[in-house]
């Protein structure tokens, strides 16, 4: 077996509008996904993600570029010779079989031996935690339950590549939260690559080795989750991806990787790391998270600080979100709360003046697009 | 009053029915308990019915005899036999061929983009809005030994220079089943188009993705979930024309009567209505039997995917 698993080079997919027109659902994205990873694609409806994967599916053909499984081109291969399985989004469960006949199904394709099939759904069945549902139908489990026995009816056959489109989409929060779980657990038992598509970024970062975010057909980064969150190359992916404030300005001076920028809103200087080809003179954005940003009574250092008036205090629990005005702008900063108090003079209050630090190491300059 | 009847869940039921209810007994029970009645009673040389309780009829359909003309205590005359036969072979081999027929054309319309698909429905009815006798008739003109068809291969012959003898095909049993067919094939497309129409495009993606190729996807996914349509669309076929006489009338002629031409012809032009009303309750046992045997095999439309 080959180190990547599936690549796919230069792959374009086009698809005929209803008005007589074109559309780039996959506009030129290259991927290589490595064995054994557990590799999600990111991004809003209509991004290329799903079409990507039903490319891999073979449900799709690419218009040009080339899709390979293992090393081999999978040119127009139909989806039953290709050794990947699917789970749906939704689900797509036989519903005239049982639970038992429809994990049975993929092996009763290979021609598999009545005994060999027994023991292998078993076997799939106790893998989801659904052992004893075998003769149920699957309008009689609930929603979680026919997630399972779909993950159980595409893993049954040992696939090389699980491709998941949106697999917990249907289900509700708390589930969505076990399942993610649960599904990196079995990941990492079976050893098999899964491609995961999602439009959650949270549920992308928590369960995935890398991510490919994508918008609009193309792919704009791909890496390990604390890439994509700590150094997002640019601006679509630092919006996309948690929450993040947008200071716009004009590169002074470049050093090393950190930029200077004039930002005019503030009417001051800021130092931040390089993300991405930037020239001086160039309008930038400079992004740095809420919880980034450190509040205190008086400037810690001499730049990079700035002073504001508490606009909005929202007390979520464990955090609490505040509003800053900083001259014309507004920053958004979050605060954990390490202490426990009822009194209200404990926390922030609207009104209130404020020293904002943004660390240089913290903060990031990058394309303004 | 009004506000009891909003409470009430059961008489609320009870008056959606009533309608429907009271033209049913009207119209259906009491005929059928009339003609029971009459099944059982004589006719009288006049052509009315003398009321009793004899067999006499339903023996004469068994056609059992104990008048022979070999002399013999009893015998056996099949010729109610063998018209109760020919319609259930016709029957039979109308829905087989219409199921044949509806088929790829119900799939081809439930895969078709939605927009087409009401086009697609709504020619299938198209022939409807014309009376089912006229339409009848129309065949008639195709089949005739001067017809349609026989004129159109006589002039291609002739082009070619080929003898010709036109074919004889009004009054055969292949004309009465075409004709069958082709009366009751909406019948068959419309519920095996509901029931294809309801699979969604994923569970051929699925079974695809699990290695099934287009055939194995077939038997094994869209047969078994079209199942409910295939029977819905059986009882619909095999049914009426278990007991329609119009087409075996105008397209077989004398030499093919069916249940429904026997029925026909003791009431109109024999004038035994006990007689007529026996076949008829023979003919309904028939359609009952073999529908019950058929869906307690096949399950009764949706109830299949429960099976």
């Amino acid at each position: 077996m080959s180190e990547i698993a599936v690549e796919l080079q230069d792959v374009v997919k086009r698809f005929p509008t209803p008005e007589g027109g074109e559309v780039f659902a996959v506009n030129h994205v290259t991927m290589q996904i490595k064995n054994g990873e557990f590799f999600s694609m990111l991004g809003s409806s209509g991004c290329g993600k799903t079409t990507s994967l039903r490319m891999i599916a073979g449900f799709e053909w690419p218009t040009s570029g080339e899709v390979f499984i293992d090393g081999v081109a999978q040119g127009h291969a139909p989806p039953f010779k290709r050794p990947v399985n699917t789970v749906f989004q939704s689900y797509a469960l036989f519903h005239h079989m049982t639970v038992f006949q429809n994990v049975a199904f993929g092996l009763e394709m290979d021609g598999a031996g009545k005994d060999e099939i027994k023991k292998r759904v078993g076997h799939a069945l106790e893998m989801v935690q659904l052992t004893g549902m075998d003769r149920r139908y699957p309008r009689q489990l609930s929603g979680g339950q026919q997630q399972r026995v779909a993950l159980a009816r595409a893993i049954v056959k040992t696939p090389d590549v699980l491709l998941l489109d949106e697999p917990l989409g249907a289900l509700d929060l708390k589930l969505r939260k076990e399942m993610q779980l649960e599904l990196k657990a079995l990941q990492q038992k079976l050893g098999i690559t899964f491609v995961y598509v999602t439009h959650d970024q949270e549920e992308a970062l928590t369960m995935s080795d890398r991510i490919a975010v994508m918008s609009q057909g193309k792919m704009l980064q791909m890496g390990p989750p604390v890439e994509i969150y700590e150094r997002p190359n640019c601006k679509f992916v630092a919006d996309f991806i948690g929450t993040s404030n947008f200071l716009e300005g004009v590169v002074k001076s470049l050093e090393e990787g950190t930029a200077t920028v004039f930002v005019s809103a503030l009417s001051a200087e800021i130092r931040g790391i390089v993300s991405g080809n930037l020239s001086v003179g160039e309008t930038v954005a400079v992004s740095v998270r809420p919880e980034k940003i450190r509040l205190a009574e008086k400037a810690m250092m001499n730049q990079n600080c700035f002073e504001g008036t508490i606009d909005l205090v929202t007390y979520i629990g464990s955090d609490t979100h505040l509003h800053i005005k900083v001259n014309d702008l507004t920053l958004k900063v979050w605060e954990q709360n390490k202490i426990s108090s009822l009194d209200p003079a404990a926390y922030y209050t609207v009104g209130q003046k404020i020293w904002l630090t943004l660390f240089p190491e913290n903060t990031l300059v990058m394309a303004n697009e | 009053m009004l506000k009891r009847l909003r409470e009430n869940k059961a008489s609320q039921g009870t008056l959606l029915i009533t309608p429907t209810l009271i033209f049913m007994i009207g119209l259906l029970i009491i005929p059928l308990l009339l003609t029971l009645v009459i099944s059982f009673g004589q006719r009288a040389p006049d052509g009315t019915v003398i009321y009793g309780f004899s067999l006499d009829n339903y023996i004469r359909i068994s056609g059992i005899r104990t008048e022979c003309e070999n002399g013999a205590a009893i015998c056996f005359d099949p010729i109610y036999a063998d018209i109760l036969t020919r319609s259930l072979t016709l029957a039979f081999n109308t829905t087989v061929l219409a199921i044949l027929l509806a088929y790829p054309l119900a799939y081809f319309i439930a895969r078709a983009p939605a927009k087409r698909r009401n086009t697609f429905l709504f020619l299938i009815l198209v022939p409807m809005w014309t009376n089912f006798v006229i339409r009848v008739y129309a065949w008639m003109m195709l089949l005739r030994t001067q017809g349609v068809i026989n004129s159109v291969l006589g002039w291609l012959a002739g082009l070619v220079g080929i003898p010709f003898t036109p074919f004889e095909m009004l009054y055969t049993p292949g004309a009465v089943l075409v004709g069958m067919v082709y009366e009751f094939l909406p019948f068959m497309i419309l519920p095996l188009y509901t029931s294809l129409e309801k699979i969604d495009l994923p569970l051929y993606e699925a079974a695809a993705d699990l290695g099934a190729n287009q055939i194995r996807t077939f038997l094994r996914v869209t047969l078994p979930l079209s199942m409910p349509g295939v029977v819905a669309g059986t009882i619909l076929v095999f049914v009426p024309v278990m007991g329609t006489f119009i087409v075996s009338d105008l397209l077989g002629g004398r030499q093919i009567v069916l249940v429904g031409n026997l029925i026909q012809n003791q009431f109109l032009i024999a004038r035994d209505p006990t007689f007529g009303s026996a076949a008829s309750l023979v003919l309904m046992a028939m359609t009952l039997i073999v529908t019950y045997l058929y869906t307690r095999k096949f399950g009764f439309g949706e109830e299949i995917v429960a099976a």
